[in-house]
């Protein structure tokens, strides 16, 4: 393949853009009608399937990022961009083994709801919206800064039109239609998303006569021997597990993922929406990985490189070369489709904690009318949207790849632990749990400060102050240490008085919403 | 529901099992989980050549062993599904028409 039509303006692309968005604004006006209580913007009323959340939960966590980002990485540094894929993955047992189906049970409609059970509400709340409000932050920033660079590249958009063309749909997928719209918007993102990648990888292989060992034969003639192992992406064992333990506990605590389990009517139908959505995840990380290959034999490492240095177009340019402008504007569409479903997600858990956590559990002292926590949690919904339009612009051109990995560090170290002791610890207080967030909050942002991947690579310093590029590994096992002294020495007798009620709710679901 | 009938359940038998039965299943799945990924993060770390051992003409181990990974986590997802949709929630009624009953 010798040139392009990437970046320029790709009349197929919006048309397709054109509609899923007509699609999805029809779905918005539908969900408008049956978003009116508390229940049904949070939670869309418990009225969705064990199968429709798995696809949904598919289609919060898939980003862009990580499809463009994961093809790009296998395309260019070969078998390492798989270590990337499994860590993305890997998290998803542990949230169906020790947090789905208590969440469910516990809560209402966010996870500080659970951790607040038993403990008091007010300090919970505060200490736990901090968590989830920074963790959505984060991870917001870094998905609007992917949208307006990726769209950029794509369709040649201004970076910042782009920024306010997701952010503006996003807001009204959320203000207008709630989870009901969010969830459908989800489900259409994951079905497309898989759709378009099953399609590029059967293309991929029909030009290695379905073979994967042709495939990976072509690499390694390209690339060498190399291509196919282990390179220098896990050199350091320790900041290898560190990163592993944010991933993996990380997801456990994302709280726009949790958020989805209040979508089903029973924990039954939570657990199974996990194997559903562990499954399309895997299977989606495994055909990201045989497009990377594709990508770098079919398109070449220098064509990719040549245009964009971080090998985020390697999907894009493997679309056209195997199905002409036609695929290319598809699997652009895909790809903005793919970001507003994750966006809407995140704004959503993140105006559910304004509005349900810190108005209503902080403010309001826990009672609140229900007209006004709609009107509350829709006005947080427009701020945090308009937040979202205005961070994604101050950060343009900047490097914010560390903000995911922040994110699932600050998940892994605010929100888990906190949330996990208070499910299977009969002695936890509430200073142990507000101090374990706090603690899991300041450090992880604290350490990635001073980490190689802020204080060398952004900052420019020589060396960095602390050794891991995520500290996970600290920031997680010193909340949890912490979490589990400070209870030691704060007993809570109406807390633990408490904890028969809880655990039969968690066990048995009795009294559940 | 009143404190008494609380009481009831939690001193029950049944409630008892479920719990225990409970928690064996999921802290072993949890842990049999992280060994085979932290596992798969020590292979890559320390057993790079043999990951680079090639078991076919151009297929490295490191690809099925990873790949593995995945399908491995998901397998144990479905496992536990089934036996939660099988034992546990037998169990799960059994304990909620004590509850409803007494």
């Amino acid at each position: 393949m010798t040139e392009t039509t990437l970046g320029q303006t790709n009349l197929l692309a919006v048309f397709f853009f054109l509609l899923f968005v007509a699609a999805t604004l029809v779905i918005t006006y539908w969900a408008a009608r049956r978003t009116r209580t508390t229940s049904e913007f949070y939670a869309a009323d418990r009225s969705i399937s064990g199968f429709q959340n798995g696809l949904a939960l598919s289609g919060d966590y898939m980003s862009a990022a990580s499809f463009l980002g994961i093809a790009g990485l296998v395309a260019l540094r070969g078998y390492d961009g798989l270590i990337y894929s499994v860590g993305f993955l890997v998290g998803w047992p542990i949230v169906l083994f020790l947090i789905a189906e208590p969440l469910r049970n516990l809560g209402k409609y966010t996870f500080s709801d659970v951790v607040a059970f038993r403990l008091k509400q007010r300090p919970i709340k505060a200490a736990a919206a901090t968590g989830s409000i920074i963790t959505v932050l984060l991870y917001l920033i870094a998905q609007m800064v992917g949208a307006g660079t990726l769209v950029q590249l794509m369709f040649g958009m201004p970076y910042e039109v782009a920024v306010v063309a997701v952010g503006s749909l996003m807001i009204a997928y959320v203000l207008f239609g709630g989870m009901l719209a969010t969830t459908w918007v989800q489900i259409i993102k994951a079905v497309l998303l898989l759709g378009a990648a099953t399609l590029l990888v059967i293309l991929t292989l029909a030009r290695f006569g379905f073979s994967y060992g042709a495939l990976f034969g072509s690499a390694s003639a390209l690339y060498g021997d190399g291509f196919l192992e282990p390179g220098g992406l896990v050199s350091n064992p320790v900041d290898a597990i560190s990163l592993g333990l944010a991933l993996v506990f990380g997801t456990a605590g994302l709280p726009h993922i949790l958020m989805r389990f209040y979508t089903v009517p029973n924990a039954k139908e939570a657990r199974k929406s996990v194997f559903y959505a562990t499954g399309f995840i895997g299977y989606f990380y495994i055909l990201t990985f045989t497009i990377g290959f594709g990508a770098a034999v079919l398109v070449g490492q220098e064509i990719i490189l040549s245009i964009d240095q971080g090998g985020n177009m390697a999907a894009p340019l493997l679309a056209e070369a195997l199905g002409g402008s036609i695929f290319l504007g598809f699997l652009a569409a895909v790809a903005f489709a793919t970001i507003l479903a994750v966006v809407a997600g995140l704004t959503l858990a993140g105006a559910s904690a304004l509005s349900h956590d810190l108005y209503v559990g902080v403010y309001r002292n826990n009672v609140s009318a229900e007209k006004e926590e709609v009107r509350v949690a829709k006005t947080s919904t427009l701020v945090l949207g308009i937040l979202a339009i205005v961070l994604g612009i101050v950060f343009k051109n900047q490097n914010v790849a560390f903000m995911v990995g922040l994110a699932f560090a600050v998940a892994a170290s605010a929100n888990f632990p906190s949330l996990l002791l208070s499910i299977i610890w009969r002695g936890f207080t509430t200073a142990g749990a507000v101090v374990s967030s706090l603690t899991g909050l300041f450090l992880a942002t604290a350490l990635i400060i001073l980490s190689p991947t802020v204080w060398v690579d952004i900052l420019n310093n020589p060396e960095p102050i602390f050794p891991l590029g995520n500290p996970a590994l600290v920031s997680m096992t010193a909340a949890f240490a912490v979490g589990i002294i400070i209870s030691l020495l704060t007993r809570e007798r109406q807390a633990e008085a408490r904890f028969d009620e809880e655990k039969l709710r968690t066990y048995v679901g009795i009294g559940a919403e | 529901m009143t404190d008494s009938k609380t009481r009831g359940v939690l001193g029950d038998k049944d409630f008892h099992e479920l719990c225990r039965k409970r928690n064996l299943v999921t802290i072993t799945l949890t842990i049999v989980s992280l060994l085979v990924y932290f596992g798969f993060i020590f292979l890559i770390a320390f057993g790079h050549d043999l990951m680079a051992h090639k078991i076919s003409e151009s297929v490295t181990l490191g690809i099925p062993v990873g790949i593995g990974v995945i399908v491995v986590s998901w397998l144990l997802t479905g496992i536990y599904v089934y036996w939660a949709n099988r034992e546990y929630d037998t169990l799960v009624e059994r304990v909620k028409d004590k509850v409803n009953n007494s």
